[in-house]
């Protein structure tokens, strides 16, 4: 067993001067074999995989345990002998490919840099090394691709790139950094695919890292759960999710759902009606034709990939981005494309709230200043009147009353995200949008927010315009779904329906790209689905 | 700590150059423009700096030039500040045509070399003190309104901007509860630069015979007065331009404190 | 030319070269347009002592003063493009040709202090960038920070006295003529160059800094140290050609800078440049020279910083080329 062992991380103890990022880990890959390490942000995932390099961020130091690499212990080498094991043994691949290649030089250059480095090579030579393997990752007009810039080329097949830098010395060991995390659904299951390939056919180890449980399990042989820079759990992919042992293990296997739909409390009653919409800024048409229904008392979930108009639409509803044609009614009233000509009352009954919480909240202003300024504006609540609504507001979002005197900046992103909720319901509105809110959070601070709506639509009358891209959150959170595509919705109808008989074609490959834990998910695809 | 250390001592030399500046009658021993002493006397001879080509007394004449130094440099960089922030915002929040004509006479503005435009409006319309202050506040204000102007569209592009606009909030509540708390930490950090480059700046022209004109003169202008006594062997003809370092050196140590403060984001505890 | 047939370069030169046209323009009318509004014009001026009506109004329509002004504007212009500035009211010589020497002593010495400087200034920088927060970088810090709160005239006036009027080594005027030997031109030129060197070198260094730390922290110096590329490779294989073009821009502005720098210095050392040649025609109100020498220096500020632009883009790949394909 030991001769096919590549990577061992004993014991591992990573410091900076104010704290700990990684205490007592243990880790190891044999050859042929993934692992997988999942985790939320901050667990410590990635200085995990850059240890097993050797590399570590300005201010970070191991400072206790062991790492060997293709049976070399690296805590003891020196500068030289460490760059030696980086070029020859292992290879990584980043999350933000477009970050991680160099602007300067050419894609062809960048990954033949290594082989460069040992031997003379022509550029002919070069070209050949790297033709070679664009062929092999499925790149468009490989003779020619290695000739672009990093900027000439699109985030899937940049990210295939990277990988094929990450073959190019044959290493023992690649360390996959959250790769797909930036690409879209049906791009993110032909690089799954590929790296599955990839690992299998060049008999190396793999480390492959993400947030995402349903990616990994497809991914890995078996997994680490991580957290706040300590292993949770361990075992092989089918143990874990089929019968996680640890509380925390359990809960992220139940946050991806049961397959199970919302219960279907929502009226008939249309509340929200868009029709025959289009928007568009200068010559660019972003939503074109659109119509959409939303319910009283239920939530619509608009779904859709990046650039597929859903924001846009989103905010010609707000009245922020106006509508040049069709018209948006709320109950019998007609609203005017801008909100600057909306009543008091419209404005009022229709909030908004932003995916960045960060952004959406003033740091200079105090939790009670946030919230309480809807109350002021909209109900003229001041003095002890608000102070009820204040806190019967925080309530509403668990959060401690002591909250309303911080600033924003002292609240995790997850709090944050409940402020700007608080803020929305001050107003007492009909009508929540919510621009994809959970998508900068965690999973399990996903699934509490998603949980916190849930109760607010029963306790206080709600309906929620949900723009996401996470089409299993559109599954166990809507009643409705809308699909985006181009500008266009392609398909609109109860959730279930649309999920279990979807119209459109591309409703179709957008749920099957959608990440499950099944068994062989990843290996049903034929070569020509995606 | 040092960096606390840096910034007393520059609270501390900023304090004594104002004080000297503010109490120049009580604390000159002569008046000065009166030819108190022989010509070029020595330091300890006449007065305690020496006395100048004229005999006027050198401690007298550094105080009140202090003064006018000062005078200038805060009244042009105010002005600059108060029309370039007020230009910005107004870009930042009207957008559109207003934005672009704005944008562009700044882009000319800034185009032309400082110093250049100075004397060319100074020799058309005469060099007295207020063309050079209005001269001065209209230059540098390129400066606040480059400084502020991105903050102003970022700000007014920022999601809690756009709240309030969803809320049908006016314009006094933008300016006062969400923009103008966001910028003044940015603010004052140009501010600062902008006084010790102002400072430069009216020193030069003073120096280069364009300032403040004779007999009154500001610490540049004391240099230009004296500079030929530096053949004596004296260094006193540059204790005025050690005073424009001085007060520069002190005034960036302050803005570097302030950039350090003001990286962290604000809280309760 | 295939080369930037497409490429953004070509709307970027047609751009810049337009709107710095349009500065130009700009300065030069509000110049000429402040002129006409001076209380008595260039005719009482040229008449000085023996302006009597009658001589004035002969000699307004012998300057073409009667004309309306926006003729009057386009007829300088005119003749301004071809090098014709007018007469010097303190002179009464053609412009240009009090001019042209003073122009040609300016950019020796600018040009002498950038040759020294540039080199010098951006290899500190770096040095101080790759060894961020060691002894080199806070010492040439510190040392940056002193020489930016300082006067130029006085890094100018202790040069003076340290090397002319204590060591004897340097006159502590430079009042050269061109037709002066070579050495007299190096010697009176040694303190000047050095006084410039010292005004810009902390500009420089800091601007250079910032630039290469900006590219070290980059995604992809990482991307190559877990590549295993050896240090001095990553700086100058990786980061150096990223930070090219911001150095490329900060060396042209910089010269854009030390060319209207030389106005006080000159007058410091007495030096004959077109920097004193302007401050001496502002004190005379010799306007169509202050207007002259404002536009020329104008022109070169603003074409150096055009150049600037232009040649940063023209090192970036991802400015230079388009995007395209997907």
């Amino acid at each position: 067993m030991s001769g096919n062992r590549i990577l061992s991380i004993d014991n591992l103890r990573v410091e900076t001067q104010t704290g700990v990022l990684l205490d007592d880990v243990s880790i190891h890959v044999d050859r042929g074999e993934v692992l997988g390490i999942i985790g939320e942000s901050g667990a410590g995932k990635s200085t995990l995989a850059l240890s097993s390099i050797m590399l570590f961020k300005s201010g970070c130091r191991p400072t206790a345990g062991s790492i060997t690499l293709g049976g070399q212990s690296l805590m003891e080498l020196g500068t030289a002998e460490l760059e030696t094991i980086r070029r020859t043994k292992a290879s990584y691949v980043a999350q933000s490919a477009a970050a991680a290649f160099n602007p300067f030089y050419r894609l062809e250059d960048q990954v033949t840099e290594i082989p460069a480095m040992a031997q003379k090579l022509t550029s002919a030579q070069r070209r050949r090394m790297a033709t070679e393997l664009f062929e092999e990752l499925q790149l468009p007009d490989p003779q020619n691709f290695g000739r672009r810039y990093p900027h000439q080329v699109s985030g899937g097949q940049l990210q295939r790139a990277m990988i094929a830098m990450a073959l190019i010395n044959q290493p023992d060991l690649i360390i996959f950094d959250e790769p797909t995390t930036a690409l879209d659904v049906t791009t993110q299951i032909e690089v799954l695919r590929l790296i599955k390939k990839v690992a299998s056919t060049h008999n190396c180890g793999a480390l492959y890292i993400s947030h995402d449980l349903a990616v990994v399990s497809q991914m890995a042989d078996r997994i680490v759960v991580m957290r706040n820079g300590k292993m949770v759990e361990q075992g092989p992919t089918r143990q874990l999710v089929d019968h996680p042992q640890t509380e925390y293990a359990k809960r992220l296997v139940a946050h991806q759902g049961d397959g199970s739909y919302a219960s279907t409390n929502g009226s008939d009653e249309t509340l929200l009606d868009v029709r025959n919409v289009d928007v568009g800024y200068g010559g660019v048409t972003a939503v074109k034709d659109a119509s959409i229904r939303l319910g009283s008392g239920s939530v619509l979930a608009l779904v859709g990939e990046s650039g597929s108009g859903k924001t846009t639409l989103a905010r010609s509803i707000a009245g922020l981005q106006p509508a040049r044609t069709g018209e948006i009614r709320m109950r019998d009233s007609l609203l005017a494309p801008l909100v600057e000509r909306r009543s008091f009352d419209q404005r009022r009954l229709i909030q908004y709230i932003h995916q960045l919480p960060d952004l959406a909240l003033n740091p200079r202003q105090t939790i009670r200043d946030v919230v309480g300024r809807p109350l002021s504006y909209f109900h003229g609540l001041r003095g002890t009147g608000a102070e009820q609504r204040l806190r019967e507001l925080m309530d509403a979002i668990e959060l401690p009353v002591a909250y309303l005197d911080r600033y924003p900046a002292s609240l995790s992103g997850g709090q944050k995200q409940r402020v700007c909720i608080a803020r929305s319901l001050a107003a007492k509105p009909d009508i929540l949008i919510c621009d994809e809110i959970t998508s900068a959070l965690d999973p399990l601070v996903e699934e509490s927010i998603v949980k916190l709506l849930t109760r607010l639509i029963k306790d206080e009358g709600l309906s929620i315009l949900f723009i996401t891209h996470n089409l299993g959150l559109a599954l166990r959170f809507s009643h409705k779904t809308a699909v985006m595509q181009g500008g266009r919705i392609v398909e609109h109808g109860d959730t279930r329906a649309v999920f279990e008989q979807p119209q459109s074609d591309y409703t179709k490959s957008l749920i099957r790209a959608v990440p499950q834990l099944r068994e062989g998910w990843l290996d049903g695809f034929s070569a020509n689905a995606a | 700590m040092s960096n606390k250390l840096t910034l007393t001592v520059s609270l501390a030399v900023l304090a004594t150059m104002a004080a000297a500046a503010i109490l120049a009658p009580v604390l000159a021993p002569f008046p000065p423009n009166e030819m108190v002493h022989a010509a070029f006397d020595a330091p300890g001879v006449g007065g305690v700096l020496g006395a100048d080509g004229l005999g006027r007394d050198m401690l007298s004449r550094i105080l009140y030039a202090t003064r006018y130094t000062f005078v200038a440099t805060l009244i042009a960089t105010t002005l600059a500040c108060m029309i370039g922030v007020s230009l910005a915002i107004i870009a930042g929040l009207s957008k559109g045509w207003v934005d672009i004509v704005i944008g562009r006479a700044v882009d000319i503005l800034m185009s032309i070399p400082q110093i250049i435009f100075a004397l060319i409006i100074l020799a058309i319309a005469g060099v007295s003190l207020t063309t050079l202050i209005l001269t001065m506040a209209v230059l540098q204000s390129s400066t606040y309104y480059r400084v502020t102007r991105p903050i102003a569209g970022d700000l007014a592009a920022m999601e809690y901007v756009e709240v309030g606009r969803l809320r049908g909030e006016r314009l006094h509540w933008y300016l006062f509860k969400e923009i103008l708390p966001n910028m003044v930490p940015s603010l004052l950090a140009q501010f600062g630069l902008g006084l010790s480059s102002a400072a430069l700046f009216i020193s030069s022209l003073s120096f280069l015979g364009i300032g403040i004109q004779p007999p009154a003169a500001d610490l540049g202008g004391l240099v230009r007065e004296n500079a030929l006594a530096l053949s004596t062997g004296r260094l006193t003809p540059l204790i005025p331009a050690f005073c424009i370092a001085l007060f520069c050196l002190s005034v960036n140590g302050i803005v570097d404190w302030l950039v350090g403060r003001f990286s962290d984001k604000p809280d309760v505890k | 030319m295939t080369l930037f047939a497409n490429s953004p370069v070509k709307s970027f030169v047609v751009a810049r070269v337009a709107s710095g046209l349009v500065s130009i323009f700009f300065i030069s009318f509000l110049v000429f347009l402040g002129t006409s509004m001076l209380p008595g014009d260039a005719a009482n001026a040229l008449l000085g002592q023996n302006a009597t009506p009658e001589t004035v109004l002969a000699l307004r329509t012998e300057l073409g003063l009667d004309q309306p002004l926006p003729v009057r504007y386009f007829h300088w212009l005119g003749n301004a493009l071809h090098g014709d500035f007018g007469t010097s009211l303190s002179n009464s010589q053609p412009v240009i040709n009090l001019l042209v020497p003073r122009l040609i002593n300016s950019l020796i010495l600018a040009f002498s202090a950038a040759a020294i400087v540039l080199p010098l200034a951006v290899g500190v920088g770096l040095l101080a960038a790759i060894n961020r927060g060691k002894a080199l970088d806070t010492a040439t810090g510190s040392v940056s920070a002193i020489f930016l709160s300082m006067p130029s005239f006085l890094i100018g006036y202790l040069l003076v006295f340290i090397f002319a009027v204590k060591l004897g080594l340097f006159p502590p005027l430079s009042m050269v003529r061109s037709s002066a030997s070579l050495p007299t031109w190096i010697s009176a030129l040694t303190l000047p160059v050095l006084t410039l060197v010292l005004v810009a070198q902390a500009h420089v260094m800091k601007l250079t800094r910032a630039a290469v730390l900006g590219v070290m922290s980059s995604d992809y110096i990482l991307m190559a140290e877990t590549k295993g590329i050896p240090r001095n490779r990553i700086i100058l294989k990786h980061a150096l050609p990223n930070a090219l073009s911001p150095i490329v821009s900060i060396c042209m502005i910089t010269m854009a800078y030390l060319i209207v720098d030389v106005v006080v210095i000159e007058a410091v050392f007495n030096y004959p440049g077109m920097g004193k040649l302007m401050v001496d025609a502002v004190a005379y109100r010799d306007i169509p020279m202050v207007l002259a020498c404002g536009v020329l220096f104008s022109t070169i500020f603003i074409s150096l910083n055009f150049t600037a632009d232009l040649l940063a883009m023209l090192v970036n790949p991802r400015q230079r080329l388009p995007r395209k394909g997907n």
